[in-house]
């Protein structure tokens, strides 16, 4: 039954994305439905990508709050678009080809997130409160010395790098969105072979190992699955803070299971069906695209804030 | 037989275990006592294999748990820790089937399914099989999580604390249980024990500790003598004999 809500929700995101494509659709077609098609691979990449990494990262962090974002990975990403257009200047920033730009945002990305989730589960790591504070204590530290780099520097880069600290949907490159696809089927795909073990290492260390399973090669293997996720939709879009938390706690609602052979493709289903009705909704009903990623953290938030406060103490 | 040698732990400049060494003969229930900091719980987590000594050998019937590959060595011994972490949204059935991972990797056959359903009905969880184990009383709780180790089929079985946080009669239930599924010999029990009349009650076996050391190993009748359990618990004790069960009471 958990895997039957998990072929409604395929089937909602196919019917939303037909009429993401085709509503109110106008000659020319062709040239609608491809810059269409590209916003919907980029809603559907990131949503998915968020997903699934924060479904991965909640179990091996053995914590239902925690998502990529909350422990500094937006602030990491802001911290390299500055050292990077500060390297390069505004203009040099701007020049690169943007084929280019993206394998290095995603390199920069991907080396990063292994050091800072590397940092928050190294193995002492196995204090919750200590692990939170950390992220949020590191995403303090970035931020401080993104703002830091900012102040010194041209007005003008400045714009170019407030342009990408927010997560933005609109003009994503067919390219960029190619490369993103691949990698990300890919980390799902791995994810989805790992469902059954990593089923074993939400027992939490002690018990996993005590199954038999090799948990600290486990915990490395999906660190490195969740660096590709988030590099490459942060990369492909910028930061979204809260929906990795709210598609993660929806995912767990709806399927009512543990079993990550169920939870990783409902997460990445609903975030992917929560971006793409967003945008369904404010771009083609309200006509005002750009407001997606704030609602999407304004929810977000709140799902965080109602987990916080519905747990009860144990 | 579980063969222990020379075995010192020491964490930060502390010495948990020093120079341990002992032998445990299989079948039964095999009691580690003594006083809280004595080195118990170490010396099961090191015989387990999921801790590692600083020095000394362990041996679960010839197999080195500490090099041998993770699902061999969980196929021949199983711990239960000190209240291990819940999982929300996991029903007691699904609990105890974790216990057959270290035989399937992820592909449960019959054979497995079986198991599960023997390890049910061995610690009477058939009616609960498909409750959350959240919303388990502690006792209920700790008997599914007892079940899921003895689903992993393996010859040893080794047990941190089990009767911590149970009520009289979930102990004792509990007790009685691993005594008489202990008695055709398939599986060694070696349980970590407070509650000196639990060990008195139930077990083959006892080994007392103290000071990261081992103070006296013999057969249950022959160990509990009064010096001897004040010289582990620096405590005096009086042992009295009731319907031919030995009771040691505090003085």
């Amino acid at each position: 039954m958990a895997e039957r809500r998990v072929l409604w929700l395929g089937l909602g995101l196919l019917l939303l994305a037909g009429a993401f494509l085709c509503w109110q659709i106008r000659a020319p077609y062709g040239f609608i439905l491809e810059l269409r098609a590209a916003k919907l691979g980029a809603l559907v990449c990131v949503g998915a990508a968020t997903g699934a990494a924060t479904v991965l990262f909640q179990t091996v962090a053995g914590n239902r709050l925690l998502t990529p974002g909350l422990v500094g990975f937006d602030a990491l990403f802001v911290l390299l678009q500055t050292l990077l257009v500060t390297a390069l200047g505004g203009v040099g920033f701007a020049q690169i080809p943007s084929g280019l730009r993206f394998v290095m945002e995603v390199g920069a990305m991907g080396l990063g997130s292994v050091l800072l989730f590397g940092l928050l589960l190294r193995r002492d790591a196995k204090d919750i409160t200590r692990m939170i504070l950390t992220g949020i204590i590191l995403g303090v530290l970035l931020r401080g010395a993104s703002e830091m780099v900012q102040r010194l520097m041209d007005p003008s880069d400045f714009a170019v790098v407030q342009q990408a600290m927010f997560a933005s949907f609109g003009a994503v490159d067919p390219g960029q969105l190619g490369v993103s696809a691949v990698v990300l089927l890919g980390a799902l795909a791995v994810s989805l072979r790992l469902a059954p073990a990593l089923d074993v290492c939400a027992l939490g260390r002690g018990t996993a190992r005590g199954l038999g399973l090799d948990h600290d090669r486990m915990v490395r293997i999906a660190l490195l699955l969740m660096a590709a996720m988030v590099s490459v939709s942060t990369a492909l879009v910028g930061p979204v803070t809260f929906l990795g938390l709210l598609t993660a706690s929806l995912a767990r609602h709806l399927t009512g299971t543990h079993r990550h052979a169920v939870l990783i493709p409902a997460a990445a289903l609903l975030g992917a069906l929560i971006l793409v009705a967003g945008q369904f909704v404010f771009e083609r009903l309200l006509g005002s695209a750009s407001a997606l990623a704030v609602i999407v953290e304004f929810f977000g938030g709140l799902a965080f804030l109602f987990l916080v406060l519905k747990r009860r103490p144990r | 037989m579980i063969d222990v040698q020379n075995l010192s732990y020491v964490v930060d400049g502390t010495e948990i275990l020093h120079d341990v060494s002992t032998r445990l003969e299989r079948g039964g229930i095999t009691a580690l006592i003594g006083p809280n900091g004595a080195g118990k719980s170490t010396l099961l987590h090191c015989i387990s294999g999921l801790e590692s000594p600083s020095c000394g050998s362990v041996r679960i019937d010839g197999l080195d748990p500490f090099t041998a590959p993770p699902r061999s060595r969980a196929r021949a011994v199983a711990l239960l820790q000190q209240s291990p972490a819940l999982v929300s949204r996991l029903t007691v059935h699904e609990l105890v089937s974790f216990g057959r991972w270290p035989h399937h990797q992820g592909r449960p056959t019959q054979a497995d399914h079986d198991a599960v359903e023997r390890a049910l009905v061995a610690f009477a969880l058939s009616d609960l099989a498909d409750r959350s184990i959240a919303t388990l009383s502690g006792g209920q709780r700790q008997r599914a999580f007892i079940a899921m180790t003895w689903a992993q089929e393996t010859p040893w079985m080794l047990l941190d604390e089990p009767l911590n946080a149970l009520d009289p009669r979930h102990a004792r239930d509990l007790m009685a249980r691993l005594h008489a599924l202990s008695r055709d010999g398939a599986r060694s029990i070696v349980i970590v024990l407070h509650d000196i009349n639990a060990a008195a009650g139930w077990a083959d076996h006892i080994v007392a500790m103290k000071d990261g050391r081992i103070v006296a190993q013999d057969a249950s009748a022959a160990l509990l003598t009064e010096d001897t359990l004040r010289e582990v618990f620096d405590t005096p004790f009086e042992l009295l004999e009731h319907r031919g069960r030995k009771v040691v009471v505090a003085r």
